[in-house]
């Protein structure tokens, strides 16, 4: 059986130890599309998205409640490999982080890991990578270089290219550009609404134009609550909540 | 600007003006704080240059009884029938030094993965002070430990095997730097940040995947710098040597046979009985010089090592 939805999240609640981060969340995440997630900091925006392909457990006191399917599978359930979950569901990071090796050894580190060797292979979905992520001008003349010689905004989209090499299925990004100049940043926008084709993205900003211009759902979350979830341009232009209102409107947060 | 606040009032700007006064004392002290730290930093560049100099002064003479190819071709150490050719202590060190780097480096990496991408925070707090008593020992505690347990233990093994032999030491000295390897590699990979982690994580690595193929190449030059540092310490360690290796110079790379190492055949040779001027007596430099060499290869051999495979981050 196949949806339209990649996540269903109901009814859940995450803890830190002895404080709640997430209350009574659920959402349903739809395929092929932009979700943004906005709300001021502290809100809970990372520990959702992080939860989803369960980076969240690397904080051992983290306990949840509740239940997120991904394909209508349990993520928690006992069956999933965590592994597995995190190479369909991968994640770019808010400060790009390239490993300190070559451009071309991080793009294959993942398809490394999971067994591909070829040589042939690799140099293939190195290519597609970098084109992917709209890199592949400008670095391909020096894929043996160390990635952290590259600017920020390359070393993320080295990041996306790393990310798409294992091809997943859904792109986390938590603020990918907050790190970024506008130009690396506008440069990123139009990579994530061209990539929007084969991925489901979903993406945490602080900046809400940034939600308006590519996203086509936006969750608005407050203390740890989903408030408002809908059609970005509903939204923005028709809240249904008040507090999103004055949110988005500037008068808190 | 003069602050007004429980009756007290204030400006930061005069107090700051007022205190200049006293600044005379202070810029002097600034001026000689410098200098006094040059100072003890020089004292211990002036020991090396010391120690290095009467080492060179006393091989020297002993070069002039004693010809160059004859010390280092030489294949018998025998100094007290006049034999000085080094190459069975040479040999012996570099036995000693090949077992305990086995024994040590697979342990202390394990450990030192262990500890910084496993243990709890628990678990960490209670192993490191073990680690840093093991690294406290005397030396002298390891090498009966290696004469009265472990040699007694490996005859069980190597049933015809002398109770001095160079396997048991070399264990033992290779227990010994166990916490230098595990301790330092940790620090290492300890400072590898964890967004790297993170990275690898989120593309699907297991965390011994993150471990090998992150952390450990992310660390490699602080790792490479511990393992030098304890393949130093196993070169020019003494006392373990003395106790349970013999005091047979042997050419000869079968660890359980009796043998000598150059740390050990100076402790013999400076134990009194040898006269101040005798060929003997300046052999333990020319030893000594040897042993220094030594020390500094695997130096220069780190150093390029670790710029070879560095990986910045
Ligand atoms: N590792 C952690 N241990 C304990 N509490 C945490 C941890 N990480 C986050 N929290 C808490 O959980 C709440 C939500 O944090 P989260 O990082 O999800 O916020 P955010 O919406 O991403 O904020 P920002 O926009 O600043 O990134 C905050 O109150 C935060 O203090
Ligand atoms: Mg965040």
């Amino acid at each position: 059986m196949t949806t339209n939805n990649v996540f269903k999240i109901e009814d859940f609640n995450l803890w830190y130890g002895s404080t709640q981060a997430l209350y009574q969340v659920g959402m349903e995440i739809p395929r092929n599309e932009i979700t943004a997630v906005i709300g001021p900091s502290g809100c809970g925006k990372s520990t959702l998205l992080k939860t989803l392909n369960r980076m969240i457990e690397t904080v051992p006191s983290v306990r949840t409640s509740g239940t997120i399917e991904y394909n209508n599978q349990d993520i928690f359930s006992k069956k999933q490999l965590v592994e597995e979950l995190r190479t369909h569901v991968g994640m770019v990071f808010q400060k790009p982080n390239p490993f300190p090796k070559s451009i071309y050894e991080n793009v294959v580190y993942g398809p490394k890991i999971h067994g591909i060797k070829k040589k042939k292979i690799l140099d293939d979905i190195v290519e597609k990578s970098l084109r992917g992520a709209a890199i592949w001008d400008e670095v391909k003349d020096r894929l043996s270089q160390n990635a952290y010689g590259l600017s920020g905004g390359q070393q993320q989209r080295i990041c996306i290219a790393r990310c798409l090499a294992v091809e997943p299925d859904v792109i986390l990004m938590d603020e990918p550009t907050s790190a970024l100049d506008p130009i690396s940043t506008l440069k990123i926008e139009e990579l994530i609404k061209e990539l929007k084709k084969d991925y489901t993205i979903i993406i945490v900003t602080h900046n809400m134009q940034q939600a308006a211009r590519i996203s086509d759902k936006t969750a608005f979350m407050l203390n740890g609550e989903l408030v408002e979830f809908s059609d970005t341009n509903t939204l923005f232009s028709n809240p249904s909540d008040k507090r999103t209102e004055d949110y988005i409107s500037g008068r808190f947060g | 600007m003069v602050n007004k606040r429980d009756n007290i009032s204030y400006s930061v700007q005069d107090m700051i003006k007022k205190n200049k006064k006293n600044k005379g004392l202070h810029n002097l002290v600034e001026k000689l704080v410098p200098i006094f730290l040059f100072l003890c930093a020089g004292v211990s560049v002036i020991t090396t240059i010391g120690i290095l100099f009467t080492l060179l002064r006393e091989s020297i003479s002993f070069f002039r009884e004693i010809s160059f190819a004859d010390f280092y071709l030489g294949t018998h150490w025998s100094p007290w029938t006049d034999h000085f050719g080094v190459a069975p202590l040479i040999a012996g060190t570099l036995l000693i030094t090949c077992i305990a780097i086995c024994v040590a480096l697979p342990l202390g990496l394990a450990a030192a993965i262990y500890l910084s991408e496993y243990a709890s925070e628990n678990a960490r707090k209670v192993i490191k002070p073990i680690l840093e008593i093991l690294a406290g020992i005397p030396t002298v505690v390891y090498g009966f430990f290696a004469l009265t347990f472990v040699s007694p233990m490996l005859q069980y093994i190597f049933t015809d095997m002398r109770i001095f032999n160079a396997l048991s030491a070399g264990i033992v000295v290779g227990i010994m730097i166990i916490p230098m390897i595990a301790s330092l590699s940790e620090d290492a990979m300890n400072a590898v940040p964890n967004t790297l982690r993170d990275g690898a994580l989120g593309l699907g690595a297991t965390r011994f995947e993150v471990a090998t193929k992150v952390v450990l190449p992310a660390a490699f030059s602080g790792i490479v710098a511990s393992v030098v540092l304890a393949t130093s310490r196993a070169i020019g360690e003494t006392m373990i040597v003395t106790i349970a290796a013999g005091a047979t110079p042997n050419l000869t790379f079968n660890p359980t046979e009796s043998i000598q190492t150059l740390t050990a055949f100076i402790v013999q040779g400076a134990k009194g009985d040898t006269s101040y001027l005798s060929t003997i007596y300046k052999s333990i430099y020319a030893v000594g010089i040897t042993l220094f060499i030594f020390t500094l290869l695997m130096n220069i051999l780190s150093q390029y090592i670790a710029r070879r495979f560095k990986e910045d981050y």
